[in-house]
């Protein structure tokens, strides 16, 4: 079942055109992968999905459950179970772990924040009562953005380069709360350029300057993003028309 | 009549079910002292004034009082004034801690102001939090004033918090002398609502070598509300360490401005200031937001943590 559908979207800022006439099919409950080079525009799909301010002024439309939410801001977007991970998350200056979990939760028993916290594997002794702020690492701050998103038990999860900042203690729980998110019936869209998350999604799009250039199984995807992509040789100008894309999981 | 007072004033500031009647306190109701308890060591002399009430406080030389001092200053009535003076004196190696709740709870139009002189000897320790209980509507003028010297190697931190109902008018001053190794802690977490008006100037003079100062002061303003934080730390001595921190969020049309002022005299010495006044960032209200937030939560909680 189809449950986001980009349909025909185009995106221009200033005069460059970000996104090309897009068009993708995601799956319910699957972990799909949006790849590509720096600057192919993965990030700003992900922000024009969940409705940021200065990503709305794009053609095309977005279905999420077969309705359009192009008309809805980021918050009824959100409250329809639609959320984003950010690269590099906020902080938040006097703002503890627990009160950011919390305000996300769908259950606001406060033992939630120790679960979603162990989740991701951080202690809650230690962490429940810090400040979501600059005292956290990069890699802690983006786990306890996942034990947040896990909380609020979402339908569909964009997470924007799920890797980058972080040790390789935090990638191995990053995945595994991408496999709780799966368990619980979430999608998943990973947006990445790295093989290594790629290996984890069901399913991949490749896109390139703002264009679909492939979708498919992973391991064909992967292929492809390898050989032709790391290091990319045509600077972000893709090879193949997206015209003759087309399919997605069925 | 005055246990119900204390009752009263009390429940205001939500300590009635939790104050321990043997821990070390004075409250005060306009110029009259409800109740006071003194421990070894400490020791207060409250007299009444017509509008107020003078207070000494005294710790003797190395005594360290074990719990927080509680200081209950309130105002019942709709309209009146109350004019606190204090005299306090930590002496050398002594140790104390203050819990100081000012309440007006039914004001309408009340005016608070405090005078204090503090010292604090050689290598003693003075710590005191001030939180203000306003009523939602009323207007209440809060004028505090303090002169704190600071002996070498002493340490004192100030905060003073007023987050619920109106601030009506703040307008705080308060100056600190450092000697050589002391450190001195200011900080101010206040929100304006309506046309509340907040005035704040805090200043360390870094006179002894190594003498720290840290001032730091962190408002919103909604509505009218406006805000004016002067914020000074002058340097004189070798070694001597400053920093201000200056965190101002506004909405709708409230006004904020902050003045800095950094001046170091001794080429060993060091001060820094850091300022950010604007609307709630962008960034922390889309990830709420994405969370399920309305914008208004999203500000809420935004705003409660930089006060909290």
């Amino acid at each position: 079942m189809v449950i986001l559908e980009i349909q025909d979207v185009s995106l221009q800022v200033n005069s460059s055109l970000i996104l090309n006439h897009l068009s993708m099919e995601f799956q319910a409950g699957y972990v799909q992968a949006v790849v590509g080079p720096n600057g192919a525009g993965k990030s700003t799909l992900a922000s024009l999905i969940m409705g940021l301010p200065d990503y709305r002024q794009h053609t095309g439309d977005i279905l999420f459950e077969g309705k359009s939410i192009k008309n809805l801001n980021v918050d009824e977007r959100a409250r329809l179970g639609i959320t984003l991970a950010w690269q590099e998350p906020a902080r938040f200056e006097g703002l503890k772990v627990s009160q950011f979990i919390l305000a996300a939760a769908k259950n606001k028993d406060k033992k939630e924040v120790d679960r979603m916290l162990e989740m991701v594997g951080l202690e809650p002794a230690r962490y429940r009562s810090r400040e979501v702020d600059k005292t956290l690492s990069g890699g802690e701050r983006k786990r306890i953005e996942l034990a947040s998103i896990l909380a609020m038990r979402p339908r569909l999860v964009l997470l924007d380069e799920p890797d980058s900042g972080v040790d390789i203690e935090a990638i191995d729980r990053i995945f595994e709360a991408i496999n709780h998110l799966k368990q619980d019936g979430s999608t998943v869209v990973l947006i990445t350029h790295s093989p290594k998350v790629l290996e984890k999604a069901d399913y991949a799009f490749l896109i390139c300057h703002g264009l679909l250039v492939d979708q498919g199984e992973t391991t064909k995807i992967m292929e492809y993003f390898r050989g032709k992509c790391l290091p990319c040789p045509h600077q972000n100008v893709p090879e193949i028309n997206s015209a003759a894309v087309s399919g997605g999981i069925r | 009549m005055k246990e119900d007072l204390v009752e009263e004033i009390l429940e205001s500031v939500n300590l009635h079910r939790s104050f321990n009647k043997n821990t070390p306190h004075l409250i005060i109701n306009a110029n009259e002292v409800l109740s006071s308890h003194q421990v070894e060591g400490l020791i207060m002399e409250p007299e009444g004034l017509p509008d107020g009430v003078k207070a000494k406080l005294r710790v003797k030389e190395g005594v360290k009082i074990g719990s927080p001092v509680h200081l209950c200053f309130g105002l019942l009535p709709e309209r009146g004034v109350q004019h606190i003076i204090m005299d306090i004196e930590i002496e050398d190696e002594a140790e104390v801690s203050f819990m100081a709740h000012c309440t007006f709870p039914n004001a309408v139009d009340v005016e608070h102001r405090m005078e204090a002189q503090i010292k604090v000897g050689r290598l003693a320790r003075y710590s005191y939090f001030e939180r203000h209980w306003h009523s939602d509507e009323g207007l209440v003028k809060v004028v505090p004033v303090a002169h704190i010297e600071l002996g070498e190697g002493a340490r004192f931190s100030t905060e003073f918090e007023l987050l619920k109902g109106r601030v009506g008018l703040i307008d705080m001053d308060y100056r600190t002398v450092c000697q050589a190794g002391s450190l001195a802690e200011m900080k101010a977490r206040i929100f304006g609502r309506k046309d509340d008006l907040i005035k704040i100037r805090e200043a360390a003079q870094l006179q002894g070598e190594g003498s720290r100062a840290a001032l730091i002061t962190h408002i919103a303003v909604k509505n009218q509300a406006q805000a004016e934080i002067n914020n000074e730390i002058i340097a004189e001595a070798p070694l001597a360490r400053g920093h201000v921190d200056c965190k101002e969020i506004i909405q709708d049309n409230g006004i904020a401005r902050a003045v800095p002022v950094v001046e170091v005299r001794n080429p060993k010495a060091h001060v820094t200031h850091e300022a950010a006044i604007g609307s709630v960032d962008s960034k922390q209200l889309q990830t709420l937001m994405s969370r399920g937030l309305s914008e208004e939560e999203a500000v809420d909680l935004i705003i409660e943590g930089l006060l909290s």
